[in-house]
C-alpha cells in the first residue's frame, strides 16, 4: 500500500499545470510536479526514436547570449522531434543586443514570432525578468552562475532511471559549487526527496550561503574538502570542473586541482554500483579510463536531456493530454 | 571674591534654575526643536548609521542632534536622532526601517509632534537598495529594471532579491550608503 502513495501523489498534478508556464528556477516546482514531468519524459522515450508531429506548427526561439553546444542542441533536437521549428541566435553578436537593444525589448520583439523563449544569459536573475516581459512561456537554459533549471531535471531522470528511485540515495556534488549554476539546481531538486548531500569543494568554491540554507532547510547536507573520506558512503557522484580562472592565486589551484580529479585509482574505494554524472563539457576532472566502467554514465545524461525537454516543451506547449 | 570664585558660584546658580525649571542635563543635551523630524527609539549603537542612510555627511545645513545610549523602558537603551528643517519622506522612512525596525519617526512643526508613525518594514522592498550580487540583472544600466528584495527576517535583516536570490543583511545595505 505505502509504495502507491507517491504514485497517486504524482496523478494529483495534471499536465495543465505546465501549460503556458515559465521555467525559471527549480524552487518554482513542487516534487510532484517533477515527478509528473519525469514521468511524461520516460512516455517520450519511443518518441525520441522516432518522431512525432504533436507541435507541428509551434515555433521555439533560443535565445543564447553566452556560448552553448549540448543545451542549445538538445532544445532544438527535443523541438524537431515532436515536429515543432526553431528559430534563434546562438552569440550576441548575431543579434540586435550588438546595436544595444537591451533583454526586455529583445523577448518583446521574439515573442511576436515563437510560441516559447528558450533563454541562455550571462546574467543572474535573467530568465526572471525575461519572463516579466515576455507573453509567451520562458525557459531558463541557464541564468550566469545562478541556475540551469532544465539539467536538473535531466540529472534525476538520469538518477531515477539509473537507480530506479532518488528517494534514500546519498549523493555528492563536486568541484565548483560556487559558480556552477547545474549544482545549485540539482541541490534544490534533490533537496525535494529524501537524499542526503555531501558538498565536496575548495574552501573558496563552497556553495552558495543561499543555496546552502535553503537546501539545508530540507535535507541533510554536509560539505567536506575531500571526495575520498565520503566515497564508500555514496550512491551517486556528480562532477563538476574546478576552474582556475576561479582562483585569484595559481598556486592555490594548482595545489587543489589533483583532490577533484576522479580516476581508477580514487574509484578503487567506491561502491561497486556508484554510478558517475557530469553535467557536461568535461576537460579532466574525470580521467578517459573511466568512460568505460560501469560507474560513467554521462553520457546517458545526454540522451535523458533529450526526452526531458521533448516533455517539457510538449507539457508547456498543451500537448500533452491528461 | 577672585575670578574662579565667580564662576563657580555662576555655575551652582544656573543648575539650580535648571533643577527648579525641571530640566536634568540631560534635557539638556538634546533640546527641543522647531521644525523638523525625530527619530526615536533607534535600536541602540545605529544613530550613526540613520545618520548615514540619511545622507547626513555635516555639509548640509540644519542642526542635528545625536542621543546615543539613552535609558528606554521598550528597548533598554536606545539612540534618537533629531534632524532640524527636514522633514522626512516614506523612502527614508523605508530605509531607516531597513536598520532600526522599532524606530519611530516625529515629524515636528513649531515645536510640536504633528505626525508621529512607527517605522514598518514592508514585506517587499523596491528600488530603495540595489542587489550586492554584481551579475544580478536588476544591477543593469541597460534594462528597464527596479530592484525588488522580499523581507526574511527584520532582526537580523534578511533580503533575498527577487532576481537572483542573493542574499543581504544589514552590512550589505550599510555598504550602500
Amino acid at each position: 500500500m505505502s509504495y502507491l502513495l507517491p504514485l497517486m501523489v504524482c496523478f494529483m498534478v495534471s499536465a495543465s499545470v505546465f501549460i503556458g508556464r515559465d521555467v525559471i528556477s527549480v524552487k518554482d516546482f513542487t516534487r510532484e510536479e517533477v515527478d509528473y514531468l519525469l514521468r511524461i519524459a520516460s512516455e517520450m522515450e519511443p518518441l525520441a526514436e522516432s518522431s512525432s508531429d504533436i507541435l507541428k506548427g509551434k515555433i521555439m526561439a533560443t535565445l543564447f547570449f553566452e556560448p552553448s553546444t549540448r543545451t542549445k542542441l538538445s532544445f532544438e533536437a527535443a523541438m524537431y522531434k515532436l515536429g515543432g521549428l526553431v528559430i534563434g541566435f546562438s552569440e550576441p553578436e548575431a543579434s540586435s543586443m550588438k546595436k544595444g537593444e537591451n533583454l526586455a525589448d529583445t523577448v518583446r520583439v521574439v515573442e511576436k514570432y515563437a510560441d516559447m523563449i528558450v533563454l541562455r544569459h550571462p546574467a543572474e536573475g535573467a530568465a526572471r525578468f525575461a519572463a516579466e516581459y515576455a507573453k509567451v512561456p520562458v525557459i531558463n537554459a541557464g541564468s550566469g552562475a545562478e541556475e540551469h533549471p532544465t539539467q536538473a531535471f535531466l540529472d534525476l531522470y538520469t538518477i531515477m532511471k539509473e537507480k530506479g528511485r532518488i528517494d534514500g540515495l546519498k549523493i555528492a556534488l563536486m568541484g565548483d559549487l560556487r559558480y556552477g549554476r547545474t549544482v545549485h539546481s540539482l541541490a534544490y531538486a534533490l533537496s525535494l526527496y529524501k537524499t542526503k548531500l555531501f558538498l565536496v569543494s575548495p574552501e573558496l568554491l563552497r556553495i552558495r550561503r543561499e543555496v546552502l540554507e535553503d537546501v539545508n532547510a530540507r535535507i541533510e547536507v554536509s560539505e567536506h574538502s575531500n571526495i575520498e573520506e565520503i566515497l564508500p558512503e555514496i550512491d551517486v557522484l556528480y562532477v563538476t570542473r574546478i576552474q582556475k580562472e576561479r582562483f585569484p592565486d595559481l598556486a592555490e589551484y594548482t595545489k587543489v586541482r589533483g583532490s577533484y580529479v576522479i580516476d581508477l585509482n580514487v574509484l578503487r574505494r567506491a561502491r561497486s554500483d556508484l554510478i558517475i554524472l557530469h553535467p557536461l563539457p568535461r576537460v579532466d576532472e574525470i580521467a578517459s579510463e573511466v568512460d568505460s566502467t560501469p560507474f560513467a554514465r554521462y553520457f546517458q545524461q545526454v540522451k535523458n536531456g533529450l526526452v526531458v525537454r521533448m516533455a517539457l516543451l510538449a507539457l508547456i506547449l498543451g500537448a500533452v493530454k491528461e | 571674591m577672585n575670578a574662579e570664585s565667580w564662576e563657580t558660584l555662576f555655575m551652582r546658580i544656573l543648575q539650580n534654575i535648571c533643577l527648579v525649571l525641571g530640566m536634568s542635563r540631560r534635557t539638556l543635551r538634546v533640546s527641543k526643536i522647531r521644525d523638523g523630524t525625530v527619530i526615536d527609539h533607534i535600536t541602540s549603537g545605529h544613530a550613526l548609521n540613520v545618520i548615514k542612510i540619511l545622507g547626513i555627511n555635516g555639509r548640509s545645513n540644519g542642526i542635528v542632534t545625536i542621543a546615543m545610549n539613552v535609558p528606554s523602558q521598550k528597548l533598554g537603551v536606545k539612540d534618537i536622532v533629531k534632524v532640524e528643517g527636514r522633514e522626512l519622506n516614506p523612502e527614508e522612512v523605508n530605509r531607516i526601517a531597513l536598520i532600526a525596525p522599532h524606530a519611530t519617526i516625529n515629524i515636528i512643526r513649531n515645536f510640536k509632534v504633528v505626525e508621529k508613525q512607527r517605522v514598518k518594514l514592508p514585506s517587499i522592498i523596491q528600488g530603495t537598495i540595489k542587489c550586492t550580487n554584481p551579475p544580478c540583472i536588476s544591477n543593469s544600466e541597460n534594462e528597464p529594471v527596479k530592484p525588488i528584495f522580499y523581507v526574511e527576517g527584520e532582526e537580523p535583516l534578511r533580503l533575498r532579491c527577487h532576481y537572483c536570490g542573493h542574499i543581504m543583511g544589514k552590512e550589505d545595505v550599510l555598504k550602500q550608503y
